[in-house]
């Protein structure tokens, strides 16, 4: 009998659930994918609590964005696909203006699917680096750099240090990676790079179940001895990478990572951790006005759902920025429009016509947070300038200028990508939307 | 009362033996279709179909795949996930290889190799037993999705390391890839799974399914009585495989759109299993209960709060949804170790006698 | 021909050509063993006592490391949050025996299988709430656990030896040695071999089964906090961790899964043999062979001995 008031009492939950109100028709509806579950949690919380205080302080301390606040609703992927499928089914219906899927699997799932239900997608510099060419994919943008980008500067900084690309030749270069299509994706550009300099690459695949035991990784660095290490890692794999590296006494100076590595991955290796290396394209910390609003607005209200001492964390701000990428591509269809409340349509030649300029930044309360970002209907990425930083111990240090990612070998391999894409996907639908020209 | 089979009388075994012997199961059956082919695309919105539907019907076959294996032969398994893994990666060649051929065939196709692939890591079965057994196909787990992930020909050298669906037209119509309709999808699904479900059902009852209960019940016994283990055993794990890789192929080609190896990983194998232990072992309808009870009840639980104008962060739901689900579970097996198709038979014993209690 | 070369010889030139990394090789290898049969005994003494296989081990290993890290983090001093951890296992193997194992008892083995997954949903489910997701640092130096490595140098290269994977060794050790002495020469010890024997002979003798599946959940909580501090401090606290506690299972198929010293060397043969493989012939086939490879080693050990290397061979009748 038991079972029957648990089916009766379903069934009245689902038809509740799909009766829900849709929101308002003055808000903008934006809904944020998160992780704070399962084993990327590390990695996602901070990322998820950026995001969503941005927008919360902007919804605060200015009423939304031109006087339309956004309805912020947060949906928890788990990092799973199959998870974010069904966020993205159930958002699909409150007309989101642009979804962030914030993990590689989902965007690839979600990729036809922007075009046929007109949501832009934002893969912030992670998802399909493909998806920079704006007129074979024009509802996904992935600014402000794609992997390949970031692979090409961390080879540019090594040949700098090592006095030019001619003294490349001859060294090794360690790849490890997380053993799935985001780790993967680095490898083409980096043996044709290699094959290019003269360097020799040793690849080092770390599956997503031993994430936490790396130890024949890194016997395998150890026999190896590779000059330089450049790491592709997610979650709970990169400290312990950290860890391992500096068990194995790997020379921390030469050991690079993508841009997603947080301070808290770093710390639990100890002062031996001293010199790692981490991409980065905007600064961390607290010292902007619109951080300073954060707190005021959001923080101090308590309307944050994270602890405050995760503020200012390099994820946490890559949250910021990945919310002030939305908020400007509101503002800037607003401006197009003229309308108010706008649509996922209109977002898209909103993020289309993104200048964030550096008068811009200073303009949001971000003086000097990040480099100026401009994208096109052709260039959905921007290819912006890139900096290392230094792990100095306790926080991440600004260790180089800015640098420019090798576009001239990074583009025909986004070309090349494409065209892949659209052949073996027959029946990609050719670009229709119409290009804006504002100046 | 209403469900009695007074009066209904079978003058011959033909239809003493068939599947649904009583006049209201014949009914019942055909109003469950009807409702299904019909009612369900006409009343359900998108996201009913994509998220609850299409979903709950490519479970189901999976399910009865692994409840043939598990319930009908009590071989324990593990390696679900892989083998459905095999039945995509499989149909993902066969339509880049011949992009005319119908796309239906070669979902169905898929699970030709799966099946050859689950016979061959069906053998250690004749020599091992219970967890051993158990243990042993997770070996054919991590090697399988290894393999996906490590053999680029299987993904046709993407850069990405994913298998993208095409678009696939069926009469015109297009039937994957995002220009498909959920109704579409779903009525394909539905097709499949009821042809397949149909077939099962005709293993089962037949001397087929007899033999692998007796291999079930004891296989030394079963063996004494003239069932070859060897070719018995084989053949529950390349059919259970066959229809785990349609499930899997329909799993990407008519779900997810573009699956990356980690869609195939250990914990769908778990899920599987799920749904075969709570839905109830050895039973076809089992497999539907279970896989609509794992599957939805999750998607309601995450609609509750809202639907309650409750303000709960989504990651709290999240877990609070994890500790019920778990809760329920353990609830379920101390309740109803037979799973839930007992209880459905439970149920229908009532209803024959009702209104007197016996 | 050169293929050949590969697979037969080049790794075995290439052992005696870098000695010192043959044997910093083994001894890496020994440590992920000993770490392996740490959460295999967990499982065995489990299986042993009550006939359950505990899926629910590996988040026990995530759940007792998350209680001392979040004790630790709430204020209390390291020496007792690692006591009152103990306790909450205690409280926790109270509770699975009254909630789970009682009401089915003299179930299929099946269906016990599946309520230890409902209990791994569970404590996901509670650890995640109370807890938070986000990684965590193991309190190593609090627990007064070293860091550093020795290096000696040896076989003309240095073998690198952490002082927290020789503690972690002695720790492995200490607890085996402590479990056998209980099981061998104590009153409960006696209780517990005769259920693992039979549930009914032993409870016609007045042990009480409850009693017994109790002080068996408990030791295995504390084997999962043991394997929870190691692994935690070697990597960090964090729910992917559970994942690892999968590497028990070939483990417990190699070394039978009724025989504790079974699960000691089928560990270590694990763990051997998994980083040798990886080092020396896992790059022929692209690396990343460890998920699958002690899979492997257990299968061909079966088509032999279908019971493991120790366990019980279970003669069938009619």
């Amino acid at each position: 009998m038991s079972l029957r008031w648990t089916s009766i009492a379903a069934c009245a939950a689902m038809l509740i659930g799909l009766a829900l109100p849709a929101f308002a028709d003055d808000q903008i509806y934006v809904p944020l994918f998160s992780y704070r579950t399962g084993p990327f949690a590390g990695s996602g919380i901070p990322i998820a609590d950026g995001m969503h205080d941005y927008l919360t302080m902007l919804n605060e301390r200015d009423g939304g964005i031109g006087g339309v606040r956004l309805a912020l609703e947060e949906c928890e992927t788990g990092y799973d696909t199959k998870k974010g499928i069904e966020c993205y089914e159930a958002v699909k219906g409150k007309k989101p203006v642009i979804v962030n899927p914030w993990s590689t699997g989902i965007t690839l799932a979600l990729i036809p699917k922007a075009a046929v239900d007109k949501i832009p997608i934002l893969s912030m510099a992670y998802g399909l680096s493909a998806a920079a060419l704006g007129d074979t994919f024009p509802w996904i943008f992935n600014p402000p750099d794609t992997y390949w980008d970031g692979l090409s500067v961390i080879v540019k900084q090594i040949a700098a240090r090592e006095g030019g690309f001619d003294k490349l030749k001859g060294k090794t270069i360690g790849y490890i990676y997380l053993d799935a299509p985001y780790g993967k994706e680095p490898i083409p550009l980096l043996q044709q790079l290699a094959k290019n300099y003269g360097f020799n690459v040793k690849l080092y695949p770390v599956a997503a179940a031993e994430m936490q035991n790396q130890s024949s990784q890194w016997l395998n660095v150890r026999r190896d001895r590779p000059n330089y290490m450049i790491m592709w890692g997610w979650g709970a794999m990169q400290p312990t990478a950290v860890k391992e590296a500096v068990k194995t006494g790997y020379m921390m100076a030469n050991f690079y990572s993508i841009w997603w590595i947080g301070e808290g991955e770093v710390q639990g290796a100890g002062p031996g951790a001293k010199g790692l290396k981490n991409l980065n394209w905007h600064n961390n910390g607290t010292g902007y006005q619109a951080f300073a609003d954060i707190k005021k607005y959001v923080l101090d209200k308590g309307l944050s759902k994270g602890s405050p001492s995760e503020f200012g964390l390099e994820l946490y701000d890559r949250g910021v920025y990945n919310s002030v990428l939305i908020a400007e591509a509101i503002h800037v269809a607003q401006k197009l429009t003229k309308a108010k409340v706008v649509t996922g349509a209109d977002v898209r030649r909103g993020m289309e016509n993104l200048d964030l300029s550096s008068t811009r930044w200073k303009e949001i309360g971000l003086d000097g947070f990040a480099n100026s970002l401009a994208l096109s209907c052709a260039d959905h990425n921007g290819h912006g300038n890139l900096f290392v930083q230094e792990w100095d111990g306790t926080k991440w240090v600004k260790a180089s200028g800015d640098v420019g990612p090798m576009n001239d070998v990074v583009d025909p391999l986004l070309a090349a990508a494409a065209k892949e894409y659209v052949d073996k996907n027959t029946g990609w639908p050719k670009r229709t939307e119409a290009c804006d020209h504002t100046s | 009362m209403l469900y009695r089979e007074v009066g209904q009388y079978h003058t011959n075994y033909r239809a003493d033996m068939r599947i649904f012997p009583i006049l209201q199961d014949r009914i019942g059956i055909l109003v469950i279709l009807a409702i299904a082919f019909l009612g369900v695309p006409l009343i359900g919105g998108s996201f009913f179909l994509d998220v609850v539907a299409t979903p709950f019907l490519i479970y189901a076959l999976a399910a009865i795949g692994l409840n043939l294996l598990t319930g009908y032969t009590g071989l324990l398994s593990l390696g679900t996930g892989g083998f459905m893994g095999i039945g995509a990666y499989t149909c993902y060649k066969l339509t880049t290889w011949f992009p005319g051929v119908d796309i239906v065939v070669w979902i169905l196709a898929g699970g030709l190799a799966a099946a050859a692939v689950g016979a061959l890591f069906g053998l250690p079965s004749l020599r091992i037993k219970g967890f051993y057994l158990l243990v042993a196909t997770l070996a054919a787990q991590f090697f399988l999705q290894w393999a996906f992930e490590r053999i680029p020909w299987l993904y046709n050298n993407n850069i990405s390391g994913t298998i993208e669906v095409p678009t696939r037209t069926l009469f015109g119509l297009p039937i994957t890839g995002a220009t498909a309709t959920p109704v579409t999808r779903y009525e394909v699904a539905l097709c499949i799974v009821v042809a397949l479900t149909w077939l099962a059902s005709n293993l089962v009852h037949g001397r087929i399914g007899r033999s692998w209960m007796a291999v079930r019940d004891m296989d030394i016994a079963a063996e004494l009585i003239g069932i070859k283990l060897l070719p018995t055993k084989l053949l529950s794990f390349a059919i259970s495989s066959y229809l785990c890789g349609v499930a899997g192929a329909m799993l990407v080609f008519l779900w997810y759109g573009s699956a990356e190896p980690t869609v195939f990983s250990i914990d769908l194998s778990f899920t599987i299993l799920f749904m075969v232990i709570i839905g109830g072992l050895g039973s076809l309808l089992g497999a539907f209960l279970g896989a609509a009870l794992i599957h939805v009840l999750p998607i309601v639980l995450r609609g509750v709060p809202p639907a309650l104008g409750l303000n709960i962060a989504s990651s709290t739901v999240e877990h609070l949804n994890l500790m019920i689900v778990g809760a329920l579970i353990i609830l379920f097996l101390v309740a109803e170790p037979f799973g839930l198709a007992r209880l459905w038979q439970t149920g229908k014993q009532k209803l024959r006698v009702w209104p007197f209690p016996y | 021909m050169h293929l050949l070369y590969l697979i037969l010889v080049d790794p075995f030139v290439q052992m005696g050509t870098a000695p010192d990394l043959l044997a910093q090789t083994l001894w890496e290898g020994l440590v992920s063993g000993v770490l392996y049969a740490l959460i295999a005994l967990g499982f065995v003494l489990i299986y042993k006592a009550s006939g359950v296989f505990n899926f629910a081990q590996g988040i026990m290993v995530v759940f007792s490391a998350l209680t001392l890290v979040g004790l630790y983090a709430a204020g209390v001093p390291a020496l007792l949050a690692l006591a009152l951890t103990a306790a909450v296992m205690f409280v926790l193997a109270v509770g699975i025996e009254r909630l789970v194992l009682r009401p089915l008892v003299n179930r299929p083995d099946i269906i016990l299988f599946m309520a230890t997954f409902g209990l791994t949903y569970l404590l996901i489910g509670i650890g995640e709430l109370i807890f938070g997701g986000d990684t965590k640092q193991m309190i190593a130096k609090q627990l007064y656990l070293p860091s550093g490595a020795i290096d000696l140098p040896m076989l003309g290269g240095v073998v690198r030896l952490q002082k927290l994977d020789i503690a972690a060794a002695i720790i492995a050790s200490v607890l085996v040695a402590a479990l056998t002495v209980v099981f061998q020469y104590t009153r409960i010890g006696r209780a517990f071999r005769a259920v693992a024997d039979s549930h009914r002979a032993a409870l016609s003798v007045g042990i009480s089964l409850n009693q017994i599946w109790i002080i068996v959940w408990f030791a295995a909580g504390i084997v999962a906090l043991a394997t929870g501090i190691m692994w935690g401090a070697r990597s960090e606290v964090s729910f992917a961790l559970e994942v690892v506690a999968l590497k028990a299972l070939p483990v417990l198929i190699l070394g039978g899964f009724t025989s504790i010293p079974g699960a000691i060397v089928g560990g270590l043969i694990i763990g051997l043999s998994e980083k040798l493989f990886e080092l020396y012939w896992g790059p022929l086939m692209g690396g990343g062979t460890e998920s699958w490879f002690a899979y492997v080693i257990a299968l061909i050990v079966l088509l032999f001995r279908p019971h493991g290397l120790f366990g019980e061979v279970i003669i069938e009748r009619i």
